[in-house]
């Protein structure tokens, strides 16, 4: 019985592990701002990480502190943002979905603990004029069970 | 020297591809280990026309919860700790003892189930300073997304016998008609 040549084997499933470093490095955003979110003992897991885009809010990074200060800020993307941008990332988050899950997009706000309340609303305020009203409150779970 | 029958020697590459596999793996469980868990909320459509979202509901149906801006948390106007927020919340939703100051008790159909006896038209407002620290904010959420998930877990317990968590898909949606939540959040005030 002939046998198979496996020696590509090797260089084939390397190819495969380039692909997925490449992806797993490209996927994320450099984050401009320091946040710990809460945690909490209610928390669920979000299902699918392709419905979800992510807003981030917290204190400048020391790099940036000089010109921005210590001011909570809010990033989106890649990019220190105000309120009013909310609108246009939402509608592009949603123009990069397919159409089938249009309706099931959510937004993942990743607030740091200390940040105050007036900032976090104007941001829901912005989400439900852009009606992106499906919204999660990211947190991790409490480890000790109280 | 003997130049005719040298041979190189083959490296034994036969494992290479299991370490590259061992890599593989590594990195395709690393990709999906980033999941983000949080607490899922659904907030209420925008309409331009009503300036003010006026809750219109008699006193009895409305637990007033306000976190003010030094963080202190005040249910139906007392000051609480916020451990004690849940308890406040599951008798005050479920309403066990009937009392005059909760919520009224009505039939309501859940669709697929039946009549059920409940607190159809309670509401908890949930009002916080623009200055309140959003870890408080969180943790109230917390609290009383608990209390909701406890008095479905023990009307599950009561009616079908197990936990919410093992209960189908129909019966969980069965137990959040039996106590849906109804968090109304208004703007936060300026003092």
């Amino acid at each position: 019985m002939p046998e198979l040549n496996t020696s590509s084997l090797p260089d084939l499933i390397f190819s495969v592990l380039f692909f997925f470093m490449m992806v797993t490095s490209m996927r994320e955003v450099e984050l401009k701002v320091q946040f710990t979110t809460p945690q909490g003992t209610e928390i669920e897991k979000l299902e699918k990480k392709s419905l979800v885009s992510h807003i981030y809010i917290g204190s400048p990074n020391k790099e940036y502190r000089a010109s921005l200060g210590t001011a909570p800020r809010i990033q989106l993307n890649d990019k220190f943002a105000e309120v009013d941008a909310i609108r246009d990332y939402v509608a592009q988050e949603r123009e990069s979905m397919p159409e089938r899950d249009k309706p099931f997009m959510k937004i993942s706000l990743k607030v740091d603990k200390k940040v105050q309340m007036g900032i976090v609303t104007d941001v829901k305020l912005a989400l439900r004029k852009a009606s992106a009203l499906n919204m999660v409150y990211s947190a991790s779970k409490k480890k000790d069970g109280q | 020297m003997a130049k005719t029958n040298r041979k190189v020697p083959q490296m034994n590459s036969s494992s290479t591809a299991d370490i590259s596999f061992i890599l593989l793996i590594f990195f395709l469980v690393t990709t999906s280990m980033d999941t983000d868990t949080g607490l899922s909320r659904r907030l209420p459509e925008w309409d331009p026309n009503a300036q003010e979202e006026e809750i219109k509901a008699k006193e009895r149906n409305v637990m007033v919860v306000l976190v003010n801006k030094n963080n202190e948390v005040l249910c139906r106007g007392e000051l609480i700790e916020i451990d004690q927020l849940k308890d406040l919340a599951k008798e005050f939703i479920a309403n066990p003892e009937d009392k005059d100051n909760f919520p009224v008790k009505e039939e309501y159909d859940i669709p697929g189930f039946g009549t059920v006896i409940t607190t159809v038209k309670h509401i908890i407002s949930l009002q916080t300073d623009r200055s309140t620290e959003y870890e408080t904010y969180f943790q109230v959420q917390n609290e009383l997304t608990k209390a909701y998930n406890e008095l479905r877990d023990e009307w599950c317990k009561a009616t079908f016998r197990k936990s919410y968590k093992d209960c189908t898909e129909d019966q969980q949606l069965y137990a959040r008609g039996m106590y849906a939540s109804k968090i109304s959040e208004a703007e936060p005030k300026q003092y």
